[in-house]
């Protein structure tokens, strides 16, 4: 997640201090991440030394060193907005891995070590619903969050659920497909990327 | 206290080279007041269990009790009339019947057992009004999105006195907006004093549970432990 560019989200609302941006952060991400305050003004610093925000004691009232947007700052704060993130190539997943190597072991009982996980994703998911449940709490920021851990563990249950079925057939000789060279796709552009 | 408990059921489909054993030994009790989830991929015996549960299907061996009183010491019609007066079941492709209102729909269960007309009428009105369907009530179920159709279905489960809820892939056929919706009225019927079986093959749907079952192969192998506190995820995040 990218604190530096939250923040200049936060500051294209208008000027800010430190601690407002902080608390702003939080309540903007169901306070789901805590942010350190100290995080904030390093960032905060590194951002006026880029020339992205500059600090305006007269922007806000009180004593603390407010900071504005530059233009500079408004037109990065576009261009991440509209470049996705790096998924062209697969992590190096440990659960993946996992399964992978269990598989290959004489002795382990790959079924059983899929299991193991795929009970501890649902108790999490089972935490994050719970969380659901409580709708007093739940505004819309905290809700986009939950349901994006929500999904995100949804779909390593999927592939569990997969891989149990693919390596059933496998195993009884079904649907087993000859070992074949791994295509990676190829990595695309990203779109907003510089060229 | 338990109010569903199943003990050693087995159920065997077919004779001889074509036996198929769909539950083996199947131990499962579900408390009063709590959701139960069953996991497990298709063909893994999650509907046979639910079949067996509500006394829809007889198990091979082993014995199912619904309150305490063992099913198979129940004629034909007792369990005919334990399904009507304790067991409501919602599956995913709604089973409304097509000529019949919404109101209808709900209120035929409680006229089904003796009820009054007008009596059952005024409760399935109310049922439904619960679950934010009253301005649908005269709607025919053509005439009804899934999502309220699935409503209709859960309403219907739930109206009267039942005890016991059996659900069959309930949001299957649903956006996962309105399988969040069923989810959340199954839960609160729980929470009124329901017991609560959901068969899926879903995780999102599951995790709304109290406990999670996993079956494989018609044998239970694991299931989750009770959820203590929901903030655990939210502690266990790290600090930016």
């Amino acid at each position: 997640m990218s604190v530096r560019h939250a923040l200049l989200a936060l500051l294209s609302d208008g000027p800010k201090y430190g601690l407002q941006l902080r608390q702003e952060f939080e309540a903007r991400t169901g306070e789901v991440w805590p942010l350190n305050v100290g995080q904030v003004y390093t960032t905060l610093q590194r951002l006026e030394r880029d020339g992205l925000v500059e600090s305006d004691d007269s922007a806000v009232t009180g004593p603390q060193k407010g900071f504005h947007i530059t233009e500079e700052g408004a037109a990065e704060l576009a261009e991440w907005l509209r470049t996705p993130p790096d998924f062209s190539s697969p992590p190096r997943d440990e659960l993946v891995i996992k399964v992978l190597v269990a598989f290959e072991l004489p002795d382990v009982d790959v079924h059983e070590v899929v299991q193991v996980h795929r009970r501890y994703l649902v108790e999490l998911m089972q935490q994050w619903t719970r969380l659901k449940e409580d709708e007093s709490r739940f505004d819309l920021n905290f809700a986009l969050v939950v349901d994006a851990e929500l999904f995100r563990l949804d779909s390593l249950i999927r592939w569990l659920d997969t891989a149990d079925g693919r390596l059933k057939r496998a195993a009884a000789g079904v649907d087993a497909p000859a070992p074949q060279p791994f295509p990676l796709p190829k990595a695309r552009r990203k779109v907003g990327a510089p060229q | 206290m338990s109010y569903l408990e199943l003990r050693d059921i087995s159920k065997v489909y077919g004779e001889g080279a074509a036996e198929v054993h769909a539950l083996q030994r199947i131990d499962l009790s579900v408390d009063t007041g709590s959701l139960v989830a069953v996991m497990g991929a298709s063909g893994s015996g999650k509907s046979t269990l639910l079949t067996i549960a509500g006394s829809l299907e007889d198990p091979t061996s082993g014995e199912v009790y619904l309150g305490g009183r063992p099913l198979s010491s129940l004629s034909r019609n007792g369990k005919a009339r334990l399904r009507r007066q304790s067991i409501g079941y919602v599956f995913q492709d709604y089973n409304l019947l097509a000529g019949l209102s919404a109101v209808e729909n709900v209120s035929l269960p409680l006229e089904l057992d003796g009820v009054a007309a007008r009596k059952a009428q005024a409760a399935a009105l109310e049922s439904l009004e619960d679950f934010g369907l009253k301005d649908r009530a005269s709607s025919y179920p053509d005439q009804l999105s899934g999502g309220e159709r699935q409503r209709v279905a859960i309403a219907r489960a739930v109206v009267g006195n039942r005890q016991l809820l059996l659900a069959d892939e309930p949001s299957g056929a649903l956006d996962s907006t309105n399988a969040e919706a069923v989810m959340r009225l199954i839960l609160a019927a729980c929470r009124r004093g329901m017991a609560a079986v959901v068969v899926t093959h879903d995780a999102q749907l599951a995790s709304w549970a109290d406990r999670v079952v996993f079956l494989r192969d018609g044998r239970v192998v694991d299931q989750t432990v009770p959820v203590d506190s929901p903030e655990t995820v939210l502690a266990d995040l790290p600090n930016q």
